[in-house]
């Protein structure tokens, strides 16, 4: 391994930023980073809602399973995950052969798989935030509904996610945030594969490994710059939603 | 005319505790529930809406059944037509004042029933502010105008004036009192307070531990060892109004101690001739109500 001081003498900032130094980098993998992130998010929502939904209002014995299971992804080793998703998706094993077969989903070392693992990989990040912001509702707002004869959908739409949305944008953005830093999994199950499957986080691992500092470092500060901005939007737009609203007045 | 039999396990902050009710309610009533808190006041109010499902029993409304344990039998809340003003309001803070009475229109409903109630609940003004930026007795009118717009036949109140200053509870006592004779409502009204039930309250009923322990008018249940010898207020008159015959009066009880000492009374015209604001007046309540003479 070279040694960091090395980088910081041939790689700084300033270096980077002087054009004869720019390093022949290609834009597909944060291109895919960010395509992965998306849908990734997008299918978290649709998958994390009702879940969060059923599990603030349940009170099943099995609740407290789901919650140690979506929880998982937290303490576990990502390539953990990773190395159970491979197996399980494999085409030479019963369900990998079964999703081959029967559906022609093909989930290891492609898009679609890395989208599975990402969702189950980043799914207590979309749930935690959406059940405990249902849960800070006041219960007597979806008694009023109901006693105004709306449905489950509508105090859901118009009541109860109107009411949350600092938690369901923090969802959003830790959702979108975590795929983008994600590694071990998609190490273990996406592979390498330019333009499909090699997200930025393993092209820097790729380019450290061919020693190619100055790419890595290019792609690390893209990273890093969109992390920040993510994150700086997320609090300035919860900072303002938590703004104390105008004082009341005390006459009736 | 409700009739209700239900019971219901509820686990409070003392425990276990067993619901019991047995319960007829006369159309057009306006009915007190009183009682220590962790009575069960507000689980009534809650079965009867269909919010918490008893275990065994039966409620019918007008000869309908909402509910029947054995028959498996439950109308949702939401086809009861009930008007619930919760004790926390619970107006939709992500709604404006006209758009929280809005949601609780019935689809195809004209949006002419909505300014009615803005109208006549002094909210026009208010119309386009959300909650948050209205004060408790703003918000408490919002959550009775949202309550009415369905036009129930059955108010549910569950104190929905504890949170508001004395002169404020007056006012609003008085809304109350006016809607619920001109839109012809049964009222049910979870309080603690002596005199807003005295005000309003036809009957009450007080609970204790799950149980219903006594049914009454208001000067029973309240002073209930007092029909023989009769107890003797004093109070100062505020003001007095003469309508037809009727003088209405504002009173400060001075004596005993009272938890809420504004009173409104009425008595004959004849009766309160000559008094002024000022004099020291002499309320005695008796089982059949209260006799006032000048001291």
């Amino acid at each position: 391994m070279p040694s960091f001081s090395k980088i910081n003498e041939d790689y700084s900032i300033v270096c980077y930023l002087e054009t004869k130094y720019l390093p022949p980098m290609s834009w597909s993998p944060l291109i895919l980073t960010l395509q992965l992130a998306s849908v990734t998010t997008v299918v978290l929502f649709v998958v994390g809602l009702p879940l969060a939904w059923w599990l603030n209002r349940s009170n099943s014995r099995f609740k407290s399973v789901a919650e140690a299971l979506i929880s998982m992804p937290l303490v576990l080793p990502p390539t953990v995950l990773g190395f159970y998703f491979l197996i399980a998706f494999s085409p030479g094993n019963a369900f990998g052969g079964w999703l081959d077969e029967v559906l022609g989903l093909r989930l290891v070392f492609s898009f679609a798989g890395l989208v599975v693992a990402s969702v189950i990989y980043s799914l207590p990040f979309m749930v935690h935030p959406l059940q405990s912001g249902l849960a800070a509702l006041p219960a007597s707002l979806i008694d009023a509904a109901r006693l105004l004869g709306k449905s489950p959908w509508q105090i859901l739409t118009k009541v109860q996610l109107p009411n949350i949305r600092p938690a369901l944008l923090t969802g959003l953005v830790l959702s979108f945030a975590h795929t983008v830093g994600e590694f071990g999994v998609v190490l273990m199950i996406g592979g390498n594969i330019p333009g499909q499957t090699k997200v930025a986080s393993i092209a820097i691992y790729d380019e450290v490994e061919a020693m190619n500092y100055g790419v890595a470092n290019a792609y690390s500060l893209v990273l890093i710059a969109i992390s920040f901005v993510v994150l700086l939007g997320i609090y300035r737009l919860n900072g303002r939603a938590s703004t104390p609203l105008e004082k009341p007045i005390t006459q009736p | 005319m409700i009739s209700l039999q239900v019971s219901k396990r509820l686990y409070a902050a003392g425990g276990e505790m067993r619901l019991q009710l047995d319960l007829t309610i006369e159309k057009g009533a306006f009915i007190s529930l009183y009682g220590p808190s962790g009575a069960g006041k507000t689980s009534t109010l809650r079965i009867l809406s269909g919010l918490l499902r008893p275990e065994a029993g039966r409620i019918t409304v007008n000869g309908t059944t909402w509910f029947d344990a054995e028959a498996g039998v439950s109308i949702p809340p939401g086809e009861r037509n009930i008007g619930y003003v919760f004790q926390d309001y619970a107006l939709f803070p992500n709604m404006s004042v006209r758009e929280n009475l809005r949601f609780a229109l019935r689809d195809g409903a004209p949006d002419q029933r909505v300014n009615e109630l803005l109208e006549v609940m002094e909210l026009g003004s208010l119309a386009g502010q959300k909650p948050a930026t209205l004060s408790g007795g703003q918000q408490q009118r919002v959550a009775l105008a949202r309550a009415l717009v369905q036009r129930p036949k059955i108010l549910l109140l569950d104190e929905p004036l504890s949170a508001l200053d004395p002169s404020l509870r007056r006012r609003l006592s008085d809304y109350l009192l006016e809607w619920h004779q001109s839109m012809g409502l049964t009222t049910i009204m979870v309080s603690h307070d002596g005199g807003e039930i005295l005000k309003l309250a036809d009957r009450v009923i007080e609970m204790r531990e799950g149980e219903i322990v006594r049914s009454g008018s208001p000067q029973e249940v309240l002073f209930p060892d007092l029909k023989a010898s009769g107890l003797h207020m004093v109070a100062t008159l505020l003001s007095k109004q003469i309508d037809e015959g009727t003088a209405t009066l504002e009173v400060v009880v001075s004596y005993p101690v009272w938890p809420a000492p504004y009173l409104s009374l009425t008595t004959d015209a004849a009766t309160a001739a000559g008094w002024r604001a000022g004099d020291k007046i002499t309320i005695e309540l008796t089982s059949q109500g209260h006799r006032l003479s000048k001291r």
